[in-house]
């Protein structure tokens, strides 16, 4: 056991577990509990809300594995949680069974509406929900692990792998529009009916998922956590910060790579499953590159190597975004456009990198020891 | 029986005519003249036709005008005088003889010359005929065309008489490659004559040859239906062949564009090695910097609309590579050496100046019109080219050349590439880098909006424009080869002519893919591209 190494579970993080738990708890009481017109009452579209977020967050926290540790920066983590999406949006589909428009017991909608006849072989299997799980952790992770494998064996690193992780997603998502593929066209997966025999629009579902959502990070955090604070993840950090010099000195530079990067994907991959549900419609459109890159700008407002603080921005960010278009929708992209050049000029570290630099400032002039870097 | 008819009709017009040759101008003319345009008045489809006829033949000046009157129900006539007149209602009455104003005239009492199918038809081939004598070279060609694709045997003896007065070459040709197509399919014709014909047919490659070929392959037996046979056989070879070229054509064109938008990337991504995610937005400012232009001339000085992009151009370059100075001076300068950070703010930047756009100029597609230069068509061989195509090729070897030359051969680029290899030495041998990096980021800014000017003609100008082309202009640049023009060159024609060689077999969407997942493969391979620089400021 390392001696000197940081603890499993810093006060930052057991802050950070605490607030996912109670959230956890407390906000489907809010929302099913409380009689509406109470202070404490929470609405169900602020539950579907906070639990998009959360989602983001998920997925803030699995781009800040590769990026902020292993010095990744992924342009297509939109790709996988599109993907893990997808997955979630077919078992959803055949759920609807003969409830759809058309009333045909085995086709989509959308499939009875392009005359075909069966469901291709992609949908094999989707009506199972361990299947489809199994889907949404299988799917990126796969597809993470061909492209990681490609790319960190020739060494395509810094920009150009964000060129072509960009022009990844890029071509999914002209590959999602085309309606042959059987996805849906530019209309995607939607009108969803229930999920595991529960209605998607009823409130102690969305509560529900709302609670998943915040365990799936609380989870995600200890695994992402338990990475980073191992050897392992020391190693990550190496390459991260001297990769021909943690070559040189024997580590096999690529495979560290691609483990982190197929971890990193299966939680982009979950998160995208648990948002389908929640915001009730999957579509090629959250393959865009713009998806991508903003994923990128919540880890740098929160703070990148940090995981609490890449959440944190995604929820930030988020919030932001919400309040914006609610009040002054003109006006979010040059907030929006504000926050990437403010952010990589005067705040390099984010929002918790930066706090973190503070406290350890105040600790080392009230003469205390040196609190470990990140 | 009616083809017999349709052959009097023909002869009668070709007798006209060889009357209106041989009749002495005066009064002889006059009066037969007055007697044909007196049929007119005659209220009866019968008689209208056969002065159609006639008057195609007459030789009278104004038979072309009355016959377009006739053809848009303009032409009246007056029951007791038996006289026509050309006029609609409200318009002053035209004597259809003369063409000089009919003031005398009384409009109440005109009734119409009424028209009927026969009539029509009888008016189409008078028309034609006429446009076959026109002393006009452009309305003989067209019509010598017209009657090519009609193949009305009726039009034979015309077209036959029109042959043995033309002059020019070229209209020559067609008129006997319509006759040639009425003797093809004339089944009275001898076989000597038709394979003639179809010797003469053969010269002429557009696509309606091959189907009159095969017209006249199933209208024959033996000989002449294994000429057509062969004829038609050896043209479709031919057709695709040009369908080859025309292909390579259209993947040139479109790689002119990628390279036009990848260009200015090449310096500043390439050159410098600054990520800049806002250089899509540098096109698109280029294109609204040629709208508001053209505007301002459209309203300040229409005379000069035609020239308007030779005055955005400079313009585009002007504005852009001012707004990338500025970009390089408050952002870039201090993300030199961190690229992904560029690449953030860059994107921010990029999102600042689209809503900009948006805010000022509305988010609807704005209309850039093209100039008369820059419009139609033509065809070369069996290519059919359109004129902005061309000069987007044009312009973008252009760019490509004084990009290239400025690079090579001013100190200016000198010291640019100075800066580029070793940015210490250079700043030690006394050259200021920061001026140059501010310099180097407006150029490579300078020619995305340039690259705006020309993408202004073929794409929709919209606060959008730049985003469709900044993963293509990406892939042009990495495809190539960082740091090189020449890769730059050969990466976006290479990729625009692979894109257009897929289509057909694939799809737009899925070749684009296949595209797109080729280059990443690529990289894989050759990381830096196809061109890669070689040497120690590789890893610098």
């Amino acid at each position: 056991m390392a001696r000197a190494g940081p603890p499993f579970l810093d006060t930052r993080g057991i802050i950070f577990l605490a607030i996912l738990i109670a959230a956890a708890v407390l906000v489907p009481v809010m929302a099913l509990a409380m009689p509406p017109g109470s202070f404490f009452h929470m609405p169900v579209y602020l539950v579907a809300l906070f639990g998009k977020y959360l989602c983001f967050a998920l997925l803030a926290l699995a781009l800040d594995l590769v990026w902020g540790y292993c010095g990744v920066l992924s342009l297509g983590h939109g790709a996988f949680f599109a993907l893990g999406g997808y997955a979630m949006g077919m078992y959803l589909m055949r759920q609807i069974g003969s409830r759809g428009v058309y009333g045909n017991p085995d086709l989509p909608d959308f499939m009875v509406f392009l005359n075909w006849k069966e469901l291709p072989w992609t949908w094999w299997g989707f009506s199972s929900f361990p299947y489809a799980m199994m889907m949404v952790l299988l799917l990126p992770g796969v597809l993470a692990f061909a492209f990681g494998w490609f790319a960190f064996r020739s060494r395509v690193t810094g920009v150009y792998l964000s060129i072509i992780t960009q022009a990844m997603t890029y071509a999914l998502l002209l590959a999602f529009f085309r309606n042959d593929m059987g996805f849906g066209g530019n209309n995607g997966l939607t009108d969803f009916k229930d999920i595991l025999g529960f209605s998607v629009q009823a409130g102690s579902t969305r509560a529900a998922l709302f609670s998943l959502s915040a365990l799936m990070l609380a989870g995600s955090y200890l695994i992402a956590r338990a990475i980073t604070v191992s050897k392992f993840g020391k190693v990550l950090i190496a390459i991260r910060d001297a990769e021909s010099r943690t070559r040189f000195i024997g580590y096999r530079v690529e495979t560290y790579k691609l483990a982190v990067f197929v971890v990193s994907a299966m939680m982009a991959g979950a998160a995208g499953a648990l948002y389908v549900p929640q915001v009730g419609i999957i579509n090629p459109g959250e393959f865009s590159t713009t998806n991508s890159i903003e994923a990128v700008i919540w880890v740098a407002v929160g703070g990148r190597g940090t995981l609490v603080g890449a959440a944190l921005g995604a929820v930030v960010v988020n919030f932001a975004k919400t309040w914006f278009t609610g009040v002054l929708p003109e006006f979010w992209l040059f907030a929006l456009g504000l926050i990437f050049i403010l952010v990589t000029l005067f705040l390099p570290k984010g929002i918790v990198g930066t706090m973190s630099q503070w406290t350890s400032r105040e600790r080392r002039r009230a003469g205390g020891a040196p609190a470990a870097a990140e | 029986m009616k083809s017999a008819v349709r052959g009097l009709r023909g002869l009668a017009l070709i007798l006209g005519m060889a009357a209106a040759l041989l009749a002495a101008p005066g009064s002889a003319l006059a009066d037969a003249a007055d007697d044909i345009l007196a049929r007119f008045a005659t209220d009866r489809f019968a008689d209208t036709e056969k002065a159609i006829a006639d008057l195609a033949g007459s030789g009278l000046p104004s038979a072309s005008a009355i016959l377009e009157a006739l053809a848009a129900n303009k032409l009246l006539f007056d029951p007791q005088e038996r006289k026509i007149y050309i006029g609609a209602e409200g318009a002053p009455l035209i004597d259809a003889k003369t063409g000089a104003k009919a003031d005398a005239a009384d409009a109440a009492a005109m009734k119409r010359v009424r028209t009927n199918n026969a009539v029509r038809t009888a008016l189409q081939a008078a028309q034609g005929a006429l446009g076959l004598t026109s002393p006009d070279p452009v309305k003989r060609r067209s019509a010598a065309e017209a009657v090519y694709k009609a193949r009305d045997p009726a039009q034979r003896a015309g077209v036959e008489a029109a042959l043995a007065a033309e002059k020019d070459p070229q209209i020559r040709d067609i008129f006997s490659q319509a006759r040639a197509a009425m003797i093809a399919l004339d089944a009275q014709a001898p076989d000597a004559q038709k394979l003639e014909a179809i010797d003469v047919i053969r010269a002429r490659a557009s696509r309606d040859t091959i189907s009159l070929l095969s017209a006249v392959a199933n209208a024959n037996k033996d000989r002449v239906k294994a000429a057509a046979e062969e004829a038609s056989a050896a043209l479709q070879a031919r057709q695709a062949l040009w369908s080859h070229v025309q292909n390579i054509w259209y993947g040139l064109s479109l790689g002119s564009v990628l390279l036009l938008a990848a260009i200015g990337l090449a310096i500043t991504f390439g050159v410098m090695g600054v990520i800049n995610m806002a250089h899509g937005e540098m096109v698109m400012i280029g294109a609204y910097t040629t709208f508001v232009t053209q505007e301002w001339i459209r309203t300040h000085n229409p005379a000069l609309l035609d020239y308007s992009l030779l005055f955005a151009v400079p313009l585009a370059f002007l504005v852009t590579g001012a707004v990338g100075v500025a970009v390089e001076r408050s952002i870039i300068r201090f993300l030199y050496g961190r690229p992904l950070e560029t690449l953030l703010a860059t994107f921010g930047l990029s999102l600042i100046l689209q809503q900009a756009v948006r805010t000022i100029f509305g988010a609807n597609n704005r209309e850039v019109s093209a100039p008369a230069f820059m419009s139609g068509s033509f065809e070369w061989g069996g290519l059919a080219i359109t004129s902005g195509r061309m000069w987007i090729i044009v312009f973008a070897l252009l760019v490509f050349t004084a990009l290239q030359l400025l690079l090579r051969a001013t100190p200016f680029g000198l010291r640019m590439r100075a800066v580029t290899q070793n940015r210490r030495m250079a700043s030690a041998m006394g050259i200021d880098t920061n001026r140059v990096d501010a310099l180097a980021f407006g150029l490579g800014s300078g020619i995305a909006g340039v690259a705006g000017v020309a993408l202004s003609q073929i794409d929709n100008v919209s606060p959008n424009l730049g985003q469709s082309y900044i993963i293509d202009s990406f892939m042009v640049v990495v495809f190539g080869g960082v740091g090189n023009l020449w890769g730059t060159l050969v990466a976006g024609l290479t990729l625009g002519v692979a894109n257009k060689f897929l289509e057909p077999f694939a799809g737009a969407v899925l070749g684009k893919i296949a595209l797109l997942v080729f280059i990443i493969l690529f990289i894989q391979k050759r990381p830096r591209g196809l061109f890669a620089l070689k040497g120690r400021s590789v890893e610098a």
